[in-house]
Order: structure tokens, then sequence, then C-alpha cells
């Protein structure tokens, strides 16, 4: 025999695995509740004849339990499928539970208005774009920082840098701003030993040559080093080659601009220090105009 | 147990067993080996170990001379010298990438005619970049982007709002600029870099760590507003040049020397380190005592120095998608996965 009351007391004063104390007041998660208030007129567990709403992937189904149907708990909850529309959807309601207390009913279209509304809104912002968290577990991070820091040790950045400039500044990239003998003395002693591989290549080259600069021939020199056979320096011809090489796929992107830059200073310079300029030949081979045609005069020069 | 009794008894007997038993060539004499961890007295153990290690130590001392010494002699005698053992780096150690750039790929350089920076690194169109943030900023994130707008000429800075990523990158598209950049701030903290290629250009997503702002540095330079000169070192392989070349088109291409300014990408083991130097070239004096001569040799060395300005982070690269920002639909050309971190000796820039 069904008595609600009964099960009321029993779930009220003892205990309902359903029931949520907050601080601000009693809440019921039986999925079947219409409110979500633990309350005695709420609570489908206490109520013989009960009805609610619930959502399944976007459609409305109106539930309803009746008392005739209790000992039968898998065909206890009647469902009936309610309309897209608003309206129709609480006629439907309104035709199902036509002789069902008025309290019942009326907290059932509010359900239905609530759900309505929240459907809607759901609806609206998936359209919209929202930022997805997406959470890394603490290990990698970890390793991570870890391993940045070895890198940063690894690339003595400063050394790195200056390097570099210092790279540049002997191949008179700068063009005349800074003014070094010295450094010229040190080249021309350091190249004593390339004087006859760089006067053939001088004549190869001497048609189309014009001073290039490219940022990417940092990028080549850096492969140059990687490889294991190759050193960086004083090589002789081999460099010359790669070198001229490495230009190649620069010069495209690098045209005119430095090019003009540089016209005039290689004319003032070219009779005073040939080994610098022969050194400067062998770096750098340019394209002038189309792709097509820089890489072959290139090859021919080659 | 009579074990423990005899190691405790001879102390002697043992101290010659070991010294015996180091180049133990068999079984009798690898019974003779007593490793300190098997004896227990603690006192004893202790200075056995200690022992041990000073041993060790003059060994290794002993080698080092004998090395010193045969260079020096080969080097007086005028022949080779005896090669130098090179230390082994992660870097020499790296394992063998087949995308490495060679100098003499003729695809590469199809590639690089038909990239999106060409137009820019063409110098046909001047670099404009428009710098936003996500949908909440705070505390570093003004300070970094107001000191990203001093490094990178030709910038501006709009507030979000919350309009959609593809939206303003229509507006910006609309306006004519080259590239996008979206600083985006996780935990009151700048933590990802996104630069988006304009009009059709890729995506890159970095991860942005280890920010250093201006104001953060000691003796830290001002910037002019010269435009600043580009490193960018270490970018091997297919990939590692496609970023470097999207570096490149942010910065205008003709960089004003006079102005002395240096802006530097350095990849290391996939890490990519932005610096911003202003620089000098000094002459120093660097006395150099041959190895022939006693006498001591003045060189002049010109020498740069670097004064570190702006900010300084590191970057790495979480993805890089073809065409314009779009997470679902786009083309991913790399997308770094946890099981690429699996080899320590492996890396894809």
């Amino acid at each position: 025999m069904q008595h609600d009351e009964v099960i009321w007391q029993v779930i009220r004063h003892k205990h309902c695995s359903y029931m949520a104390k907050i601080e601000t007041g009693i809440f019921c998660r039986n999925p079947y509740n219409v409110t979500g208030i633990c309350n005695r007129s709420s609570c489908p567990l206490a109520n013989s004849r009960y009805a609610t709403i619930r959502d399944h992937e976007g459609v409305f189904y109106l539930y309803m339990k009746t008392i005739e149907r209790a000992h039968m708990p898998k065909n206890l909850w009647e469902r009936v499928k309610l309309p897209r529309n608003y309206e129709k959807a609480l006629e439907t309601i309104d035709k199902h539970l036509l002789y069902w207390p008025k309290l019942l009913q009326h907290k059932i279209k509010q359900r239905l208005t609530k759900m309505t509304q929240m459907r809607i809104r759901m609806r609206k912002l998936a359209l919209k774009t929202r930022e997805k968290i997406m959470t890394t577990p603490r290990r990698d991070i970890k390793r991570e920082s870890r391993r940045e820091e070895k890198a940063i040790k690894a690339a003595v950045l400063d050394k790195a840098i200056e390097t570099e400039l210092l790279e540049r500044l002997k191949k008179g990239i700068y063009g005349d701003i800074y003014n070094y003998p010295e450094l010229e003395w040190n080249k021309v002693l350091d190249e004593e030993k390339q004087v006859a591989e760089g006067v053939e290549e001088e004549e190869e080259e001497e048609p189309e040559i014009e001073y290039v600069e490219g940022y990417e021939e940092l990028e080549e020199e850096e492969d140059m080093e990687d490889f294991s056979g190759f050193p960086s320096k004083g090589s002789g011809y081999d460099d010359d080659e790669h070198d001229s090489d490495d230009e190649e796929e620069d010069d495209d992107d690098v045209e005119e601009q430095v090019v003009i830059h540089k016209k005039g200073k290689r004319d003032s310079r070219k009779p005073d220090d040939v080994g610098k300029s022969k050194k400067k030949k062998r770096v750098v081979v340019e394209v002038e105009q189309e792709d097509g045609d820089v890489r072959q005069t290139l090859k021919t020069a080659r | 147990m009579g074990f423990k009794r005899k190691k405790g008894d001879g102390e002697g007997e043992e101290m010659e067993s070991e010294v015996r038993g180091r180049p133990s060539f068999n079984t009798a004499e690898r019974r003779n080996v007593i490793l300190p961890s098997m004896i227990k007295n603690k006192d004893k153990r202790a200075k056995v170990y200690a022992k041990q290690k000073h041993e060790k130590k003059v060994e290794k001392q002993k080698k080092i001379k004998a090395r010193d010494a045969a260079e020096k002699q080969a080097l007086e005698l005028g022949e080779e010298p005896p090669q130098k053992m090179v230390p082994k780096t992660i870097e020499n150690t790296r394992e063998a990438d087949e995308t490495v750039c060679r100098p003499d790929d003729e695809e590469l350089f199809a590639d690089i005619d038909a990239d999106e920076f060409n137009p820019v690194l063409r110098r046909e169109v001047t670099p404009k970049v428009l710098i936003t943030t996500c949908r909440f900023n705070s505390t570093r994130g003004p300070a970094f982007i107001s000191e990203l707008q001093s490094v990178i000429p030709n910038s501006d800075y709009r507030k979000r709002g919350t309009y959609d990523l593809k939206k303003i990158v229509e507006y910006a598209k609309k306006k004519d600029y080259t590239s996008l950049i979206v600083v985006h701030t996780n935990r009151r903290e700048p933590d990802a870099l996104l630069i988006i290629g304009l009009p059709n250009g890729p995506t890159a997503h970095f991860k942005l760590s280890n920010l250093v702002l201006r104001k953060d540095i000691k003796n830290h330079g001002n910037p002019t507003s010269h435009e600043p000169e580009l490193v960018l070192n270490n970018f091997t392989t297919r990939l590692g040049n496609r970023v470097g070349r999207f570096f490149q088109s942010l910065f205008p291409q003709e960089p004003n020397f006079r102005g002395r300014r240096v802006v530097t990408f350095h990849n290391q083991r996939d890490f990519i380190f932005f610096r911003h130097h202003r620089y000098i070239f000094d002459v120093k004096e660097d006395k150099q005592s041959g190895a022939k001569g006693k006498d001591a040799v003045a060189k002049q060395r010109v020498k740069p120095r670097l004064q570190e300005c702006g900010p300084s982070f590191t970057l790495k690269l979480v993805t890089l998608q073809h065409g314009t920002f779009d997470t679902k639909g786009g083309e991913f050309e790399w997308v770094h996965k946890p099981e690429m971190d699996t080899s320590r000796r492996r890396f894809f820039l």
C-alpha cells in the first residue's frame, strides 16, 4: 500500500539520499523533481501522483506517475513528447494534466518556461566562440621548465649574438659606418693562405656579382656549423662553395635595396683591400632579378 | 658473518687487495675486490670510500697531465698534436632529421618563392602589425604590450572587446595589416602568443614563458625608433625555416644600421629566445701569448658590446596552422603532441 505520509516522515526525518543541504536552503537532487527543492509537495518519492518535465537532447518530455502503477517501478513513469512550440506545449500539458491538482500544473508550467528559456540561451551560446581551457599535467609543465633552463645555459646567448654581429661587421654589411683598420689587418693576416683560390673565384663571378645581404644568411650559416663536416672558417674553396649556395636561397627575399646601398660603397672599397673584398665575394652572391635567371647564373658561376 | 670479522681484522690486507683488485681479470681476483657498500662498519666504510675516491682523482689528474704533456711535446716537435676529444652535447648528438635545410635544395627555393611571406620579404609590402589581447587582460599584459610596440616598428594596439578572433582577422585584412599578434593571458601573466599572418598567412601559436620586462632588467637601455636588425639563429629544419621567415616578416626589411639595434630570435632545442639589444663595437687590446713565442703579441681586437633593452622572453611553438585562424576547419602543418617529447635528442625547429 502506498502511504505518502509515512514515506515522507521517514525520508525527511531519517535520511534521504537525494537531499542536499546548503546554507541557503534544502534541495532535492532527484532528477524527477519539478521544483528542485526538498518539500512535502515537491518530493517525487512522497507523492504517488506526480509529474515533471525532463529534457533529453533538446527535446522536452512530460513524465507522469500515478498510483495505479505504483507497484510496477519499471513502468512507473509515463512519457509524453512535448512539441517544440511553447504555446502548443502548454496546451499539451493542460490536456494531460486536466484533473490534476492546480499546484502541480502551475509548477510544471513554470518549469517548462524556465527550460525553454535555457534552451534558447544554450543555442545562442553554442553559436558564439568560447575559449576552451586545456590543462597540461604538472609533470609536463615542470619538464618543460627544466628543459628551458638547460637550453638557456646551452645557448650562450650573449656570446652568440656578439659573434653574429662581429661576423656581419667583418663581412662589411655595415658599410662605412664603422672604421676599424685593425679588423682588416687581422683579416688580411688570416687570409694569406687563401689568396690563390680567392683569385680564381673572383674572376669567375666578376660579371654578375653584387653584394647582397640577407638575414637568413645567418640561418644558413648556422646550418653549416651544424654539419659536422664543415669547419666554419678558413677552409678555403669548400667554404666558398657552400656559402655561395647558402646565399642563393636568401637572395630571393632580399634584393634591390641593399644592393643599391652597397654599390657605391663597393666601388670605393674595391681597390683598397683586396683580401677583404675577396672574402666578401666568396660569401656573398646575389640574385638580381628573376629567380630563374639568377639561379642559372649562379650555376654557371660555379 | 665470518666474512665480516675478517674484514674488521685484516686492514692492511684489504687495502692491498683493493689496489690489486682494480684490474680484475678473472673471477678469483674479482672475489677479492670489496665494494665499500659491502662493509657494514660505518667508520671503516667511510675510510675505504674516501681512499677510493682519492685514488680515482689522482688517476684522472695523471691522465690529464699526460695528455697535456703529449700535446705540448707534439707542438714543440712541430708534429700534429693528438686530436682533442670533443665532449658530447645534446646538440652534437641530436637525432638526424631529414627535414634539415640543405643549401642546394631546389624544392626549398621553390617553396620559399611560393611562400606567404614573400611579398613582405621582397619589400613589396611594408609590414604593419596589429597587436591585441585575449578577452581578459590584466597585470603584466599591458606593460608587455607597450614594450612590444616599442620593439616592433609600425605596430598598433587595439583593445579586444568581445569580438570573435575571426572577425578581428577580417577587420585587420580590411585595414591592410600584414600580421596580427594576440597576447594571451593566463593567471594574470601573458602566457601565449598567437601570430597570424595576413591576408592568408599561417597562424602560429607559441607558448610564452620567462618574461622579463624592461624595468626589471638591470642597466637596461632605452630603444630608439630606428628599424632594428634581425638575428635569427639555429633555424635549421624546414619547419624552422618557415618559422624564422615568419618572424622576419614582422619587421621591416630595411634595417637602420646607424640605430645599432638588434633583435634576436635564437632557437635552442626548440625554445626560441627573444632578446632585444643595443650594441656598440669596442676596440680592445688583446694580449696573446702565442704558442711558439714567449713574447706577448698585443693584438687589437674589435669586440661588440651589448646592452639589453626591451623585453626578453622564451617562445615554444605549439601549433602551426596553414591559413588564418581556424581551429576547427584549418589545416595544421605542425602540432605539438606529448609523444614528441619522449626523446631527449629530437628537436623539430
